[in-house]
């Protein structure tokens, strides 16, 4: 569902076109591939082992090379901050009017959903109006869902809801929806309007992909700190930082999606004499709408994500309950309420694909002339079912709240099942994580932090050129160097360390997984189910019973990164397979292949391309799971941020998190290329077709 | 929704409960027909542009043009429509400043060096009122593009496009604009329906773009979706329809507005063979009753000759041929049109005009025939020892006679 790139490179067409000439060599292929790499390890190796009393510089850089990109930036941020003015008013005068905006039709939806509509701030405000009974809502949500879908989706919603209120997260819950309510259409409506800047002026969408890339690939902490400072604690803070966060998937699939309209739509435009509006909102967009679903989902997922690091500054909410569950190692309460958002989850989305696929009602003469409440019968039900759930609720407090005697909880029963774990088998976990410690995580974090970044740089733009060419080369080696220039070489390197551990595992354990599933139609739908939900649960649920079971540390965030990103590996594996042509398969067998030879000759090797896209999203899941490990005390770029964070330092954190933001480009920009490269090779789409 | 669907959907034509095949059991007119305002002729020319002053016509003329021009639309001689004059198309990186003046520049190895290609090459043609003019060529020939210069959906090169007289390149966008939406209609290959809207809603939606109300442009629509034989689908989405319906519907939308000019770029292409015949007959019907000027692409030979007055045949940009079907069976000017043109039953396109006898003393009490008919139509009458059949002129007098012996010739060709 975290798709932070997978969209670029999803751009790549896989029609399967003719195989391409043999001769389509990469860039440099002039070159003898070999020996370049040969002469370049060497060099690398030479530097590394014996480098080190000559050329110091090349391992640690030196004081005096460093950039004081965090002391720019936090100058920058006070200047921001004290100083900036636009004459009339102030920089920060327009950021709080902003916040304002955004806080009042928040209060608003809050006042429906929870705390009634007040007279007043505070303690002293006094309610004028009760909130929509639990009753009202689920009531309201079925009515929508089975305008949007029919009984089924209504039956959904309805069991969606009655979940938050059976387990007692009915208040948490409306106080997260009332954000998303608010996020949710910002983020869709801003995504768009960026998507059809971008689709209209070049330059804008030039400026725009690497901001794009910056704000996803940047961890949410990093830019809580100046987020808070401009826009102050509390709700709106959180919905901004939401907005953020969720907003550029769906510039990026506008962007896509508004290209795919096929050029007779354009024509046809022009031909019946569309104005430029009319063309953007008559023509395009509606066009563009199933492609443009796909975002609105995006945003949604996204929006459900940020909720707990929302509940941070300020949101409240599921995400909150999460975080004081986490705090007080409450697994039951922790799952619960990650549980309540992934119910939420579903509900949105689904009406929201609802709406996208519904058909639109002509209205018929005879009909325009009936009755209003006959005309609108969901409105008309809906009022009143409002209106006499209201009056209900004033009567039986019940009716108004759900009783808590109807409650239900796990209570400690998730807590017990890790604690008998713990009990039974703690000398045997322990001696797993010991011999996995010792022999592998420390020896590799060694190894990674002892090489020369200098040397590091160089193999980076050398693989960036053999992959992709002179751009991509630069690239890798600017964004690299600028790592260390920063002075966070050793951090990145361990963050390197942390994700690759990770991510390796992730793929041991997925690849086969998907192998296995992606054959076999019922493993395989349980298997999606089960991914679905471990991507729609809030990444901090994780935690709690890796730290329980293996207390704080490396070993314990690997565990619970490894959990959280292994979901892509087994999705794309199974994907990939399941796409490859039936017809190789048969000519496969036809040639008298074993099932074996079958997997690994045909197979695997056509679903390479797509099991590399996974594995690019495992890195960039892992990525952005690293930031949250940082609460069990790794020691990588994730806790530099959380430490700026606490410390409300804007310069540190920002340079820690784009040094993270700078791995997951680098770490993104190869593969795909190697992707793409992989899928010219095996000829399933055309050099031409890949640029 | 804008790909052609299979032909395995419904296909059903007409209103539900009736046998009605789209105009078929209305349009033949009976009289009471013609006393309703749309289809008389001041309706369908409200929106006309002042008459241009005929002009010499600047056609690239074929080695058949010196047989007397013979077809219904040459013999009115109506003025010129629309007309290009040495219009290029090329595209690629530059092409705008490539010079297509200097004639050493243009041969298509020139241009393939200088990375470009020349789409349209050098065209010059005039579409008369009233006629259908037909764009015929291989695939990649440049008739889209002919067409989208026509239209000004890409801007040409070089060259001039008159329409009505006007100069369509100088005409600001305001200006194209308002061409667009009251004189012209395009009907394309993919349809181009928009999928959120019902049928209904596409074909009113030119008519909605133009601000019109909700209840006239809507009469209006309903009027246009009757005449395609669509009557009692308003409701439904392009997705429900089968292919030949949805480009009835795109068909209908391009007649809201009552254009003058009427480009259809390959109507018929992506329906399957059955189907397209059907729409053809249903395309002469409708033509029969609006009378517009029509520019028709196909790739499809025998689609031209069944609908065109004249054609243009396209080769690499350029036109290589341009006359009536008869014309261009009888006297293909290259190897190229000859090689098109070689499956063609003769006395499907040869005119009775072609072969008759300019006799004036005509048999009493023989059949007759016009001599715009082709000779397979006048061959039955020969069947019981008949000789001679009296051919009639455009207002019915005597033009000449046509004996057994010259439609035999002609059949003996194949
Ligand atoms: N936008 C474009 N950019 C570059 N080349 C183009 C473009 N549009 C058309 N061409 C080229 O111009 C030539 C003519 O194309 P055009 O689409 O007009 O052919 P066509 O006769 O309509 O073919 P078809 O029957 O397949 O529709 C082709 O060689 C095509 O590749
Ligand atoms: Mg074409």
């Amino acid at each position: 569902m975290t798709a932070p790139l997978a969209i670029q490179t999803e751009t790549a067409t896989t029609a399967t076109a003719p195989p391409p000439a043999a001769s389509q060599s990469a860039p440099g292929g002039r070159w003898p591939a070999r020996l370049l790499w040969g002469i370049a390890l060497a060099a690398f190796i030479l530097l590394w082992q014996f480098g080190k009393p000559v050329a110091d510089w090349a391992f640690k850089v030196p004081r005096d090379w460093r950039i004081p990109a965090q002391r720019w930036i936090s100058d920058a941020m006070r200047w921001l901050l004290d100083e900036a003015s636009f004459g009339l008013f102030t920089f920060t005068d327009l950021t709080r009017f902003i916040a304002g905006a955004i806080e009042a039709p928040y209060r608003f939806i809050l006042g429906l959903l929870s705390t009634g509509i007040l007279d007043g701030r505070g303690s002293s405000a006094t309610q004028l109006l009760p909130p929509l009974s639990w009753i009202a809502v689920i009531g309201v949500a079925m009515l929508i869902g089975h305008y949007a879908g029919g009984r089924r989706l209504a039956a959904l919603v309805g069991g969606c809801f009655a979940f938050l209120a059976v387990f007692g997260q009915w208040s948490a819950a409306m106080v997260t929806l009332a954000s998303i309510l608010i996020a949710v259409p910002i983020g869709i409506l801003g995504g768009l309007l960026l998507g059809l800047a971008a689709f209209r002026w070049r330059p804008v969408e030039a400026a725009l992909r690497p901001l794009l890339d910056l704000m996803q690939t940047v961890p949410v902490f990093a830019y809580l700190v100046p987020i808070l400072f401009l826009f102050g604690f509390g709700p709106s803070s959180a919905i901004i930082a939401t907005i953020v966060y969720a907003l550029p998937p769906m510039t990026r699939i506008s962007l896509l999606a508004l290209r795919a309209v096929p050029e007779e739509a354009h024509e046809l435009g022009r031909m019946t004499g569309c104005s430029k509006r009319q063309m953007t909102w008559r023509i395009l967009v509606p066009s563009a709408m199933p492609g443009l679903m796909v975002g609105v989902n995006q945003v949604i997922m996204l929006s459900l994500n940020m909720v707990i690091i929302a509940s941070m500054i300020g949101a409240g909410g599921l995400g909150f309950e999460v975080l004081a569950a986490l705090r007080r190692l409450d697994i039951g309460a922790g799952f619960e309420a990650g549980l309540a958002i992934v119910a939420l989850a579903i509900a949105l989305d689904r009406l929201s694909q609802a709406f996208a696929a519904r058909r639109p009602h002509h209205e018929s003469a005879e009909e325009r002339e009936r009755s209003i409440a006959k005309r609108h019968p969901y409105l008309a039900s809906g009022v009143a079912l409002i209106l006499i759930s209201t009056l209900a609720g004033l009567v039986s407090a019940p009716l108004q709240a759900y009783p808590e005697a109807l409650q239900i909880s796990s209570g400690t029963i998730g807590s017990d099942i890790v604690g008998w774990i713990n009990v039974h088998f703690f000398d045997q976990l322990e001696a797993v994580k010991n011999t996995l410690l010792l022999n592998v995580l420390i020896p590799f974090k060694r190894f990674l932090t002892g090489l020369p970044w200098i040397g590091v740089v160089g193999l980076l733009a050398l693989a960036g050129f053999r992959l992709g060419g002179w751009r991509l080369a630069l690239t890798a080696a600017a964004l690299s160097a600028l790592i260390a220039l920063t002075g966070q070489w050793e951090k990145a390197m361990i963050t390197v360390y942390l994700c690759g551990i990770s991510v390796a595992i992730a793929c041991l354990i997925g690849v086969p997984v998907g192998i296995l599933a992606a054959g076999r139609e019922r493993l395989w739908k349980a298997v999606e189910l089960v991914i679905d939900t471990l991507q729609t649960l809030p990444s901090f649920v994780y935690l709690m019973p890796a730290v329980m079971l293996f207390r704080v540390g490396d070993f314990t965030a690997m565990i619970a990164v490894v959990a959280y990103a292994v979901a892509p590996a087994i999705r794309y594996t199974a994907y990939g397979l399941r796409r490859v042509d039936p017809h190789l398969i048969e000519a496969g067998i036809a040639a008298g292949a074993t099932p074996w030879q079958l997997l690994t000759k045909v197979r695997l090797k056509l679903a390479l391309p797509e099991i590399l896209l996974g594995l690019n999203q495992t890195i960039m899941l892992a990525l952005s799971m690293l930031v949250i490990t940082a609460l069990v005390g790794t020691r990588d770029l994730g806790q530099e941020v959380y430490i700026a964070l606490t410390k409300a330092d804007t310069g540190r954190g920002l340079v820690a998190g784009l040094a993270v933001a700078f791995i997951a480009i680098i770490a993104d920009r190869l593969i795909s290329a190697g992707a793409a490269r992989l899928r010219v090779r095996l000829g399933l789409a055309t050099a031409e077709e890949i640029r | 929704m804008w790909s052609p669907t299979g032909s395995t959907t419904i296909r059903t034509v007409g209103p539900p409960g009736s046998n009605s095949r789209f105009l078929a059991d209305w349009l033949p007119p009976p009289c009471p027909l013609w006393r309703q305002p749309f289809f008389s002729f001041a309706f369908w020319r409200r929106s006309e542009f002042p008459r241009p002053v005929p002009r010499d016509d600047p056609i690239v003329q074929s080695s058949a043009t010196t047989s007397p021009p013979l077809s219904p639309a040459a013999t009115r001689a109506a003025p010129a429509k629309l007309e290009c004059r040495g219009v290029w198309k090329l595209f690629g990186a530059g092409a705008e400043r490539y010079s297509v003046r200097d004639p050493n520049a243009t041969d298509s190895g020139k241009l393939a060096a200088a990375g470009l290609v020349g789409a349209v090459r050098d065209v010059n043609l005039a579409v008369r009122d009233g006629e259908i003019f037909v764009i015929m060529g291989l695939s990649g020939s440049g008739k889209s593009t002919l067409v989208r210069c026509l239209s000004r959906l890409v801007e040409p090169t070089a060259g001039e496009i008159l329409f009505n007289g006007e100069n369509l390149l100088a005409a600001g966008d305001k200006r194209m604009i308002e061409i667009r939406r009251h004189s012209m209609g395009m009907v394309f290959q993919h349809f181009a329906l928009l999928p959120h809207l019902s049928v209904l809603g596409n074909v009113a939606f030119p008519l909605e773009v133009q601000g019109m109300a909700r209840a006239a442009r809507e009469d209006r629509a309903r009027e246009m979706i009757e005449l395609v034989g669509l009557g009692g689908r308003e409701g439904f989405f392009p997705r429900e329809l089968s292919g030949g319906q949805q480009q009835r519907v795109g068909i209908a939308r391009s007649l809201a507005v009552e254009p003058e000019l009427w480009f259809l770029d390959e109507p018929f292409s992506a329906l399957d063979p059955l189907i397209r015949q059907e729409m053809q007959d249903e395309f002469m019907r409708l033509q029969s009753v609006l009378k517009k000027t029509i520019v028709f692409i196909t790739h499809d030979f025998d689609e031209a000759i069944r609908l065109a007055d004249r054609i243009a045949i396209m080769k690499d940009g350029a036109v290589v041929q341009l006359g009536t079907p008869e014309d261009l069976v009888m006297n293909p000017a290259t190897d190229y049109v000859a090689e098109f043109t070689k499956n063609v039953t003769r006395a499907k396109v040869v005119r009775v005009a072609s072969v008759m006898e300019a006799a004036t003393a005509a048999g009493e009490g023989t059949p007759t025939i016009a001599a715009t008919a082709t000779v397979s139509q006048a061959a039955g009458l020969f069947s019981d020892g008949v000789s001679t059949v009296t051919v009639l002129g455009a207002h019915g007098q005597p033009a000449g006679r046509l004996t057994r012996d010259a439609v035999v010739n002609v059949l003996m060709l194949g």
